[in-house]
């Protein structure tokens, strides 16, 4: 059976959705970023697919963007983490709960 | 349809595409501007202090502004000499292979995101000051925010689109984040930047499918590759284009903070340091208002039917549930929170209305504009009287924290009160005539019912605006009042305690701080607040001042298409 573009686009979904449901349903600051990576490196899958498709080099371009921001979001996301961690003993996402209305 | 020539795609060899930058200037000035005052600062030590960031970061924004003027004067007229725009000196043009655009309309935006960063700058200096904080951090995330804002309105491609946006709100999560001694900072930064990275991450999916389904990530690459005069290109996918705009407008959607996409800004308003909030709230919404109106009304412009109906829901919804969900607060932050929903609902249905292939799509397209200068000066100087009336901690943000206002400080309740009744769309306020542009242009468009809600919704939330002007002007009956406040106080003490050792500055006598705070604001702050209100009458009074300048800008964001 070949493999088509087809396969990756679906992968590169089925990732995604993956990294959605992720961050919808856990708690843990640390694993929702890893679900946001996830989003993101399931985009860059995309990305590669259609470049390929469409013979164009455009979308593995725009592949070295998406990793360089994704990495300065972690950077500046981490740090957020730790800047809350530095006032609680431990954290999970449902303990910052003091802005409601 | 005219589309913009990039004029310098025929690049020989490996160096890279010339670069026009004298029209570049702009930006090059607030991204310069970051780096320039990060590395001054470090290098010399004694600029940290408190007062040259934020005198650094006014002139920036100011000469970033006035560099706007020949940049004006050179891309305000078509120049169709050689035939297409582009062609000669003069006129609209994309630089730099395409990849960023110079036209009426990105100029005007910078001039209105330039605003935002002079007036902020302006807060957060007595905010520092009060709050005992230093540091040039908080200014060079500014502009660093404010350069992605304008590469996003600029953006002539999808992945500089993207770039923008996310220098835009990389900085502002920071920012969100940047006050380390309250807790409720970090919360407001946290929240702000899961649910921003997930808008981001949608934004994303949905330039690769785009790219997937056109074979292009540049704006005109896209309009070329729709259904035109000659019927659809063959080789366009047409579901996947509708499912990487569906996946754009959600991204977009989230930024701007519409219903049902805005859960995080109430709780993002209402944590953030309350300067930040007047910079978010201000440049940037107007970013990204900008960049969905330029991909939107341009590159998808053949495809305007399909994605129309999804702008109108938004819209209404945003307009009809930001007013409602306002009059259920009693904090002045999350109000002023759903009141920006409600008006990013108003810049939605300009949006709408500029999407009309006939006379309403210049008339929205200058709604659009207005409203976004309108906008910016007044939220910006709402936010300000609340930072100044919050109080050193920034904690004082209920409704009754404002009661008596008129009384400890005339000023500053009259210049809040100019500024509310604009939002509310008072006649003789800016914000009248940014609400009675749009519903014209919604219905010289036809779209009456939408013009109805828009009405509707200008009710419902001038309700809100009243709330607290009348808190305000309320006689303060005294020891009820007193004894409120120091309930409010004993709580906050009781929580804060545990975790507040070596906090001294935000447990000294809050009491007689929010009167010095009130009673004796910043001077800039306070001149802040006041050239804020000052426009907003200006503008008021003289709507027109900036009539050619309008329609100019708002023919070269429909003419982009």
């Amino acid at each position: 059976m070949r493999v088509t573009e087809t396969w990756y686009l679906t992968l590169s979904a089925l990732l995604f959705t993956v990294g959605f449901v992720g961050l919808l349903v856990r708690r843990n600051p640390l694993v929702m970023f890893m679900s946001l990576e996830l989003m993101l490196n399931a985009v860059n899958i995309s990305f590669v697919a259609f470049a390929n498709k469409l013979d164009d080099i455009a979308g593995q371009t725009a592949v070295f963007f998406v990793l360089v921001v994704a990495a300065a979001e972690v950077v500046v996301g981490l740090s957020i983490v730790v800047a809350v961690m530095r006032r609680r003993p431990s954290i999970t996402a449902d303990d910052l709960r003091s802005l409601k209305g | 349809m005219i589309a913009l020539v990039a004029q310098d795609t025929q690049t020989v060899a490996l160096p890279g595409p010339p670069v026009v930058w004298s029209l570049l200037w702009p930006f090059l000035i607030l991204a310069v501007g970051g780096v320039l005052l990060v590395t001054v600062t470090s290098v010399v030590p004694v600029l940290r202090g408190r007062s040259f960031p934020a005198a650094f970061t006014c002139l920036t924004a100011l000469a970033s502004g006035l560099s706007l003027i020949p940049v004006w004067q050179r891309v305000d007229r078509l120049d169709l000499v050689g035939g297409t725009i582009g062609s000669g000196t003069e006129g609209p043009r994309s630089l730099v292979s395409g990849a960023y655009a110079v036209d009426g309309f990105t100029v005007f935006v910078t001039g209105v995101i330039c605003v935002s960063v002079f007036l902020t700058a302006l807060l957060l200096d007595g905010y520092l000051r009060r709050e005992g904080l230093d540091g040039p951090e908080w200014y060079v995330l500014m502009l660093m925010s404010a350069s992605g804002g304008v590469l996003l309105a600029s953006a002539n491609d999808l992945i500089v689109s993207f770039l923008g946006l996310e220098i835009l709100s990389i900085a502002a999560y920071v920012m969100a984040a940047l006050h380390l001694r309250r807790a409720e900072s970090q919360e407001a930064g946290f929240k702000y930047f899961v649910l921003g990275a997930l808008a981001s991450a949608f934004f994303l999916y949905g330039i690769a499918l785009v790219y997937g389904a056109t074979g292009s990530t540049t704006l005109q690459g896209i309009f070329a590759a729709g259904p035109n005069a000659a019927g659809l290109d063959p080789r366009t996918d047409s579901s996947l284009i509708l499912a990487g705009m569906a996946l754009l407008l959600v991204g977009f959607a989230f930024k701007v903070s519409a219903v049902p996409f805005h859960f995080w800004a109430p709780d993002v308003y209402q944590g953030a340091p309350s300067p930040v909030v007047a910079f978010m709230a201000s440049g940037v919404k107007v970013a990204g208002f900008a960049g969905l109106a330029r991909i939107f009304l341009y590159a998808f412009q053949p495809y305007w039917a399909d994605w129309r109906p999804a702008i109108a829901a938004l819209a209404v919804l945003s307009t009809i549930v930001g007013g409602l969900l306002a009059l259920a607060q009693r904090n002045v932050k999350r109000m002023l929170a759903y009141s920006s929903i409600n008006h990013a609902g108003f810049m939605l249905l300009a949006i709408h209305a500029a999407a009309s292939p006939d006379d309403g799509g210049q008339r929205g397209a200058e709604a659009l504009l207005f409203y976004l200068l309108a906008y910016t000066v007044m939220v910006t100087g709402t936010f300000g009287v609340a930072t100044i009336v919050g109080g050193r901690g920034d904690g004082r943000h209920d409704l009754d924290d404002y009661r008596g206002l008129s009384r400890s400080n005339p000023l500053l309740a009259g210049v809040m009160a100019i500024l509310l009744f604009s939002q509310a769309g008072v006649p003789f306020t800016s914000g009248f005539f940014a609400k009675f542009r749009v519903i014209g242009a919604l219905a010289s468009d036809g779209s009456y019912a939408l013009g109805g809600a828009a009405m509707l919704a200008a009710v419902i939330s001038a309700v809100l605006y009243l709330r607290i002007v009348v808190s305000m002007f309320l006689i303060d009956n005294g020891e009820a009042h007193e004894a409120d406040h120091e309930a409010v106080d004993a709580v906050a003490g009781g929580r804060a305690a545990p975790e507040a050792e070596g906090d001294t500055l935000v447990e000294a006598s809050p009491e007689a701080s929010v009167l010095t705070s009130v009673r004796a604001p910043a001077p800039t702050a306070l001149l802040a607040v006041c050239l804020a209100a000052a426009v907003t009458l200006v503008l008021g009074l003289l709507p027109d001042l900036g009539g050619g300048i309008l329609s100019d800008a708002a023919s070269a964001l429909l003419l982009a298409g």
